[in-house]
This record gives C-alpha cells, sequence and structure tokens, in this order.
C-alpha cells in the first residue's frame, strides 16, 4: 500500500493505470511457485516437512483473508482448522477414506461452524471479538476431548486409512503424492482468495477495516459481508486442516488448541499481513526454523525463536513484507 | 487443577449436608483461585486500558515471581515473607527495566506488532525458565504456622488457601482505597478516562505508565509467589494460564481495578464449581458462560461502552 503512494503520489494517471492492471497477474507472483517446486526437488527428503509447510500456508491465507483484509482480530482459528482435520479424519477411520471429498466434507464442517459461530459473535469488537473467538476454538477443545470415544481425546485419532487420489496416486512414504497434493490444493485456495480480495467484495471488506461507519453509511451490508468472509475463511481453514490429517493420517487434540491459533497468527505477522503474500513467507521461515531447531537444539528451540520474534518486531515492522516495501520506498525516493 | 478430596458417596441420594460440604469447599477453593487471578490480572488490565497495550506476556511476570520466590525458599531456605518480598523486587525491577527498553516503544500503536513482541515474550520466557529450572513444576512449601488444617465452618480446611484469601483480602482493599484516595490513584483514574486530557492537565503520563506497569507486574508477582500452590509454577505458566487471565480482564472491563475483581469471583467460583459437580466437561461450561456474558456485556461487566 505504501508502495503505491510513494511512487505515484499527485499523479493521477498513473494512478489510474496501476489501478486498473492490478488484478493482472504480475511476474514476481510466479516466485512463491517456482519456489515451492524447485524446494520439492531440491530438497526431496523433506517432502513431508514441505507437504505439512503447504497446507498450513493455506492455514495462514485463511486467516489473513479475515484479519488482513477484514480486520478481525482472531486468536480462535484453529477451532476451523481442528474441525477440518477431525472431519477428514474422522471420515477416514470409519471406512471413507477418499480425499478429495474428505477435503469437501471437511470445508462443508468448518465454513458451517465458522457461519454459525460468526453470526453470534462477529457482532463485537476488538478484544472482546477475540475473546469470543478464543472461546470458541476452546469450547470446541473441550468438546472434542470430551468425545473421545469417537476422537481418541489426547491420544489422538487412530487408524485413518487415506485411499489414493482419484484411485491412482498412493499416499507413499517419501511424501510424493503429500506434497503434491498440497501444492495443487495451495494454488487452487490461493486462486480464490486471490479473486474474493481483488473483487469488490474485498475492496469492500478493506473498506470495513478501515472505516466501519462509513462502509455504513454508504450502505454496504458490513455484517452480512463479515460474516460471509468469516464462513469462506472458516471453510479455507478446515481444508488446511483435512490436508494435514490426510498426508499425516493422524489427528490429536493439538488441531484445537491456543497453540495452533497463536502459532499461525505469529506466522503470519512474521510474513507481513493483509498482503496475500505473508503466508508464503512467514509460514516457511516459521516452521523451517522450528524443524532445524527441533533437530539441533530442541530444549531452547522456544528461546530462539522468541528471540527472533522480539528482535523482528523492534528491527522490521510489519513483517518481512513490510520490510520490502519500506526498502523499495526507500530506493525508489532515491531515484 | 482443584479437585478437592471427594466426599463419601456411600448414601444414594446426596444427604444435605453433603451438598453444603461441597458448597463451602467448592466456595473455599473457588475464593483461592480468584484471589490469586484478580492479583496476576489486574495489571493486565490497567496496561491494556490505559496504555492501550495488550501485554500477553503478563503471566511471565507472575511465573517469575513464583520461580524467585519457591527458589529463596527451596534452595537458600529464606524465610516465606523475605523471599515473597525479595522476589516482588526483583520483578518489578525487571519490569521496568522491560518496559524502558521494550514496552514504552509499541504504547498506542499496531496490535500485531504488540502480539508478536508480547508472544515472543512468553516463548522466552519459556525457554528461559526450561533453562535455569528445568521442565519440572516448583514445589511450594508453606511455613510451619500456615501449613495444616484449620477448622472453619466445621469442615478442616487448608490453613494456607486461608491466608491466600486473607492476604488477596487486604490487597484488594489497599488497592482500592489507594486508587480512590492518593494522588497516584486519581492521576491514573483521570489517564484512564481521557489520556490527552490528563496529559494536558501536566500529568507526567510517562511516569505514570512506568509506575503502573511496575506496580501491575509487582502485583503479578505476588499472585504468582503466593498462588504458586494454586497455579503450578512450570515453564509454561504464561502460555497455560494465559486464557484465564484474559477472560478475568475482558469480562472486568479495560483499565479497571475494581472489574477484574468481580470478574475473577465469577471465574474462580464457576470454574471450580463446574470442575468439581461436572469435571468430565474441563473448562467448556466456564468458556460458555464466559461467552454469554461477553455477548450481554461487550464491554466486561464493569466496561464502559
Amino acid at each position: 500500500m505504501t508502495v503505491f503512494r510513494d511512487r505515484f503520489t499527485g499523479n493521477d494517471k498513473a494512478m489510474l493505470d496501476r489501478l486498473a492492471r492490478r488484478h493482472r497477474l504480475e511476474p514476481v507472483e510466479a516466485l512463491p511457485w517456482i519456489a515451492a517446486v524447485t524446494a520439492g526437488f531440491v530438497f526431496s527428503d523433506y517432502l513431508a516437512l514441505l507437504a505439512q509447510i503447504l497446507a498450513t500456508i493455506v492455514f495462514a491465507l485463511s486467516v489473513d483473508l479475515v484479519l488482513g483484509y477484514a480486520g478481525i482480530v482472531t486468536l480462535g482459528h484453529a477451532a476451523f482448522f481442528g474441525a477440518g482435520a477431525y472431519t477428514a479424519g474422522l471420515l477416514a477411520a470409519n471406512g471413507w477414506g477418499e480425499p478429495l471429498s474428505g477435503l469437501l466434507a471437511a470445508a462443508i464442517a468448518a465454513g458451517a461452524i465458522g457461519l454459525v459461530s460468526g453470526a453470534v459473535i462477529l457482532r463485537t469488537s476488538g478484544l472482546t471479538l477475540l475473546m469470543q473467538t478464543l472461546m470458541v476454538a476452546a469450547m470446541l477443545y473441550e468438546l472434542a476431548n470430551k468425545a473421545h470415544r469417537f476422537t481418541g481425546g489426547a491420544d489422538g485419532l487412530q487408524g485413518m486409512q487415506v485411499w489414493p487420489i482419484f484411485g491412482l496416486f498412493r499416499f507413499d512414504m517419501f511424501g510424493r503424492t503429500a506434497f503434491l497434493y498440497c501444492l495443487v490444493v495451495l494454488f487452487l485456495c490461493w486462486l480464490i482468495v486471490r479473486m474474493v480480495v481483488q473483487s469488490a467484495f474485498g475492496r469492500s471488506l478493506t473498506g470495513i477495516r478501515e472505516n466501519a461507519l462509513r462502509m455504513h453509511a454508504i450502505g454496504a451490508p458490513v455484517s452480512r459481508r463479515k460474516l460471509i468472509v468469516y464462513t469462506l475463511s472458516a471453510a479455507l481453514s478446515g481444508v488446511a486442516g483435512a490436508l494435514i490429517a490426510q498426508t499425516t493420517q493422524f489427528v490429536d487434540l493439538g488441531v484445537l488448541s491456543l497453540e495452533r491459533s497463536g502459532a499461525i497468527l505469529i506466522m503470519l505477522i512474521i510474513g507481513g499481513v493483509g498482503q496475500l503474500y505473508g503466508a508464503f513467507i512467514g509460514v516457511p521461515l516459521y516452521m523451517i526454523a522450528q524443524d532445524r531447531f527441533a533437530t539441533v537444539d530442541p530444549v531452547n528451540w522456544y528461546f530462539w525463536i522468541g528471540l527472533f520474534m522480539v528482535l523482528l518486531v523492534i528491527f522490521v515492522r510489519g513483517g518481512v513484507l513490510g520490510a520490502i516495501a519500506r526498502m523499495r520506498g526507500r530506493i525508489g525516493a532515491r531515484k | 487443577m482443584m479437585r478437592p478430596t471427594p466426599i463419601a458417596v456411600d448414601a444414594q441420594v446426596p444427604h444435605m449436608s453433603e451438598i453444603a460440604f461441597a458448597a463451602i469447599s467448592v466456595t473455599f477453593h473457588g475464593l483461592t483461585l480468584a484471589m490469586v487471578l484478580y492479583l496476576i490480572s489486574v495489571g493486565l488490565s490497567v496496561t491494556m486500558g490505559l496504555m492501550g497495550f495488550v501485554n500477553l506476556a503478563h503471566g511471565a511476570f507472575a511465573m517469575a515471581g513464583g520461580y524467585v520466590m519457591t527458589t529463596l525458599m527451596n534452595r537458600w531456605d529464606l524465610d516465606f515473607a523475605w523471599a515473597l518480598l525479595i522476589a516482588v523486587a526483583v520483578v518489578v525491577a525487571a519490569s521496568l527495566v522491560l518496559e524502558r527498553l521494550l514496552y514504552r516503544r509499541f504504547y498506542g500503536g499496531n496490535e500485531l506488532d504488540q502480539v508478536l513482541l508480547t508472544m515472543g515474550l512468553i516463548f522466552l520466557s519459556v525457554g528461559a525458565a526450561t533453562y535455569v529450572w528445568g521442565p519440572l513444576t516448583q514445589p511450594m512449601r508453606p511455613p510451619a504456622v500456615l501449613s495444616g488444617q484449620i477448622s472453619l465452618f466445621g469442615r478442616s480446611l487448608p490453613a494456607y488457601r486461608t491466608f491466600l484469601i486473607g492476604c488477596g483480602a487486604v490487597i484488594v482493599t489497599a488497592l482500592w482505597i489507594g486508587l480512590e484516595r492518593t494522588r497516584m490513584g486519581t492521576q491514573l483514574r483521570a489517564a484512564v478516562d481521557n489520556l490527552r486530557m490528563a496529559e494536558t492537565l501536566g500529568i507526567n503520563t510517562s511516569r505514570l505508565f512506568a509506575a503502573a506497569f511496575g506496580l501491575g507486574s509487582g502485583l503479578a508477582a505476588v499472585g504468582g509467589g503466593l498462588g504458586a500452590d494454586v497455579l503450578a509454577i512450570s515453564p509454561s505458566y504464561a502460555l497455560d494460564n494465559l486464557v484465564y487471565f484474559l477472560i478475568v480482564v475482558a469480562v472486568g472491563g479495560l483499565g479497571s481495578i475494581r472489574g477484574p475483581f468481580f470478574a475473577a469471583l465469577v471465574v474462580g467460583l464457576a470454574d471450580t464449581a463446574f470442575k468439581y459437580f461436572i469435571p468430565e466437561f474441563g473448562a467448556f461450561f466456564m468458556y460458555a458462560l464466559t461467552m454469554a456474558i461477553l455477548l450481554r456485556c461487550p464491554a466486561g461487566i464493569f466496561g464502559r461502552t
């Protein structure tokens, strides 16, 4: 956003061109996909981790949709992630291991929970809204724990049998199928999110984030739009949860935990919020760091990631994307 | 976390006296939890209401208080009272340094930066505590005078917890009188009401912020130290109890001293009662109650709309 302003202040024609070109795909947008495919070839021993990263990016994208665009601060998106994971997991553990319909079922289940809870809690704002999202996730956590006959409770859900995709591609032990599966699903989710945020609907969400009162005044149906985007985001989170469940063939209560909601928020903030690509930067950074520390220095992992976060927020506000935008702004100003 | 010893269930129909016993027990343990929650959360409420700062890492100050106190008592054989005093002093000093170096630059700023900073501090506290004290829970050994049971309402109750409730009550009263009668209390109320106006009137808000922050951290240290027996001191303390602190603040209303007290009472009593009578649901009904209260009064029980 600052990029636009720095370069084109006072120049209406250029601004207009810029806005007209906004929807077009730019070459730089191919970068994440090139990086993902290259990583798949180069780090072929780590395909399982890469698949997890891709699925988590879907989760982060869905959080970005509500947090970055609609300005709904949530600390409870694990509710939807977990609902999706358990839906796909329970299906696969009870004789229906078809992955694609599992994804769809997860999206519907998570979306339904998003719709119902959103209808109740979205009328609040600020800390109260944050607490409400947190409470929804915490209640689901307790319910999943209580229903241990179905969910396995604290021991986790055992005995998932996921069938080959289209009956052809078996989930192999190297994670090759899992990686490609997650990559394709992520790509589709990214297309959806990109389309949504660049549509008139998406722009009105930004309007609601910036000034809900004015959006009311110009007659935008604020609560309905918030509810729609919340439901959509919940469904996408459900897909992300289902992806993780199907590719790891395991679900435990951690998918619904506060730690999960907090971690995804942290990953997104590290990358940069409300710019569509923050998820693609923050998630790999955090998860690769986590994986490395877990092998090198597992005891002090918390210490190092904590230190990293504190230093980052002191020196680089607005996440990595914010830093890039500032650097570009500085170079542009020098010209 | 606090199921009292179950009462004998030889009779099919619960006897009246059993119900009365259960009620006393729940009230007693609920009050203990409420006092600890209040001492820890009141500072959080003030930093949120006054400085517009979401300090998720507030629990780390309570944890630090608990660690310093238990270490002084268990390893250095220090007196209970001295250990508590030193723990509070250490935490207040550390929090003032942190406020000056770190927190200050984020006041009134972007919430997400605050979340990243304070979550980072939580992780740092987890890592540092594991490194220094290891992953195990720190035992709390009350002095001989306060250990054992005392008889109250025809029931023997742990003496230490009775002392805890008494302590909490004294501190709460002192806080309220301080808020009403002292210069700093007046300034605090003015600044929460209208920060700019308070500044215009010549109140040194920068010093006020530091003082409020230090006071809040000190109270948290008292809560963490005295309450080490209620909320166990372990490395993930700040993370594990975060939800409870946030509930107390949100239900009580931001920037209030009185609100969190009633919220802590509600949370302490309700949580203990739910876990006593329907333990298999864990904290489910506690969360449901919180949701219901926040839907009814979005700004908290004592919050201004």
